[in-house]
């Protein structure tokens, strides 16, 4: 019972941020030891979510002010139910990287990634934990410069390139969204959304600072027309890093974009032309990322255009959210969890077809399902949550926002998601075809690890698992008193 | 128009000059130079607007953000330094290739 007591009292969201700091130093200090650090760091954050999560079970949203000083002077640290799924998320995609990873990087490149990635991780964490809009910008930096390290990695010309075109892209967003920091703070003299979501009013500044902060988010997130960094970035980077940005950094920013939509700015954006405009963008994002994928002949660049129209499904959300929005909420939810998953099993299979065959040319796949079974099945069935097929989490995903736009009579937002899902079916498809055939050219192939190619498959796995965890997803989801506070809308 | 204003409208200037300086040059050592500009301009703006009215002190909260934001800016600046003249000793120039979708 005491046990069980001081389980519940423990600051496992303080332990969240502070974990993989630790583990960023130690991999920093014991270079020779990175690996086993990294992983037990990794292991160990899988665990303070479990711990999260049963807090949030038994109490309700969770609030913790950092050295007892809370808002408005101190900062405070917020979880509710849709920080839990994005933290869980991030546990798990991490944790399968980082094994990943143990036998992916060379010794000489390990020693840079793991502390990177450990950085990563603790920025990750602390963005899904802050409740204040300047905390969210110290975390989007600290993101930001660790996403760039990590694409820089192998120092090869186009990931040198991918780097600083990316850096130059993120760094315009945190300023820019500091600006609108600026402005929300000088009109309400507080950053605590809780605090800022009582008195906000549609002041000229207000509305300067819902622009600033949202072409930045936007473009964080890479969406369409903002979305130029993102193949060169995604596509160049070592398999591990390109599952990381792709399945968790991107999300980041959206996540700040839902919460700040949904509670800040909900009295201002009953505004209909906003709303419509972002789903127009959306859709766009879906057609332009899904025929340019298609047009790809190198994987990795195939699957980086996937993530463009994948990050398009996440913005219909907007038109959406104007009736019957709870609907729409958790679709969107869905999505970003089985996105991750099955993306990240995406970029991996692509990272050990790299290993196996040297390259990533799809039409040279050269008989991979007879060779790498394991790596072409995971593949395959991140495939089926990428297209939405049941039974899946993509499925599930697609599915309440498509029963959302059929309760609203929105035939246009239904037509642009069916395209996209037949584009997404060719697009894997070509690949999948590939894998059978032979190639003009015989090439020397390198064994794959078992680690490489199970981690793989297990987070395949899991993306299709996910269409079976309805009734528990949304039961978490429903753990929050910002959201369903915020009015009749959600 | 009083002095907070004014110094917050130089900082929105200060942005948009970083700005634009960021679209039109394509060396990358001017785009560095161009975000430091923008980094100043917000946190002139941060500062400027820490005065809400005359006759009260001014807030410090915004001065510990700016600090915070310079620190951020060093780190970033330090960053993209570096990663530049990675990019010239792989490359031979300090430009992104122009072809943005292959």
């Amino acid at each position: 019972m005491e046990m069980q007591n001081a389980f519940m009292a423990f600051p496992w969201a303080v332990v969240l941020i502070l974990l993989p700091l630790a583990g960023a130093l130690s991999c920093f200090l014991f270079p020779r030891i990175c690996r086993t650090l990294g992983l037990i760091t990794s292991f160990a954050t899988v665990i303070a979510v479990v711990g999260l999560g049963w807090q949030l079970l038994e109490h309700g949203s969770y609030r913790h002010a950092i050295g007892g000083w809370g808002a408005p002077l101190g900062i405070e640290l917020y979880a509710d139910g849709l920080s839990l799924l994005m933290l869980a998320t991030t546990g798990l995609v991490g944790f399968a990287i980082s094994v990943y990873s143990t036998t992916y990087f060379k010794a000489a490149v390990a020693i840079k990634f793991w502390p990177i990635w450990m950085c990563l991780l603790a920025a990750l964490n602390a963005l899904f934990l802050s409740a204040d809009i300047f905390n969210l910008y110290v975390t989007l930096e600290l993101l930001g410069l660790s996403a760039v390290a990590l694409t820089a990695l192998t120092g090869s010309k186009e990931a040198l390139n991918g780097a600083m075109r990316y850096l130059l892209a993120t760094l315009l967003a945190s300023l820019t969204y500091l600006l609108g920091v600026a402005l929300l703070y000088h009109s309400f003299g507080s950053v605590d959304i809780t605090l800022l979501a009582k008195q906000i009013q549609a002041t000229s500044a207000v509305w300067a600072a819902l622009g600033l902060i949202a072409v930045s988010l936007m473009l964080k997130t890479a969406l369409f027309p903002l979305h130029f960094w993102l193949p060169p970035a995604h596509g160049s980077a070592p398999a591990p890093v390109s599952a990381l940005l792709s399945a968790l950094v991107i999300k980041a920013s959206f996540y700040i974009f839902l919460r700040l939509w949904f509670t800040l700015f909900d009295p201002l954006i009953d505004n209909e032309a906003i709303n419509t405009l972002l789903g127009l963008l959306g859709c766009a994002a879906i057609l332009w990322g899904s025929i340019q994928a298609l047009r790809q002949t190198r994987l990795k660049l195939l699957i980086a255009y996937s993530t463009v129209a994948q990050v398009g499904y996440l913005f219909l959300v907007f038109p959406l959210s104007a009736s019957m929005g709870s609907v729409a909420w958790n679709g969107v939810a869905y999505l970003i969890i089985s996105h991750a998953l099955a993306k990240s099993a995406m970029f991996l299979s692509a990272g050990n077809l790299l290993f196996f065959g040297g390259h990533d040319r799809i039409a040279d796949l050269d008989r991979v399902v007879q060779r790498l079974p394991l790596t072409a099945a995971a593949f395959a069935l991140a495939g089926v949550s990428i297209m939405g097929i049941p039974p899946s989490g993509g499925f599930i995903g697609k599915w309440l926002l498509l029963e959302a736009a059929m309760s609203q009579s929105r035939w246009d937002l239904i037509v642009v998601m069916i395209i996209g899902g037949v584009l997404a079916a060719a697009y894997i498809f070509k690949v999948i075809g590939y894998t059978f055939s032979p190639a003009e050219v015989a090439h020397e192939a390198q064994p794959v690890s078992a680690t490489m190619q199970w981690s793989a498959l297990l987070l395949a796995i899991a993306a299709i698992l996910l269409g079976f965890l309805y009734v528990p997803i949304l039961t978490l989801l429903g753990i929050s008193d910002i959201i369903i506070a915020s009015g009749a809308r959600l | 128009m009083n002095p907070a204003n004014f110094y917050a409208l130089i900082g929105i200037g200060l942005f948009s000059v970083g700005l634009l300086g960021l679209i039109i040059n394509s060396h990358l050592l001017k785009k560095i130079l161009a975000f430091n500009i923008m980094g100043s301009g917000v946190f002139l703006v941060l500062v400027a607007l820490a005065r809400r009215a005359e006759n009260i002190p001014a807030d410090p909260v915004p001065d510990a953000m700016v600090i915070t934001g310079i620190v951020v800016a060093v780190s970033a600046t330090a960053l993209a330094l570096t990663l530049m003249l990675r990019v010239v000793s792989e490359t031979g120039h300090a430009t992104l290739p122009d072809e943005v979708e292959k």
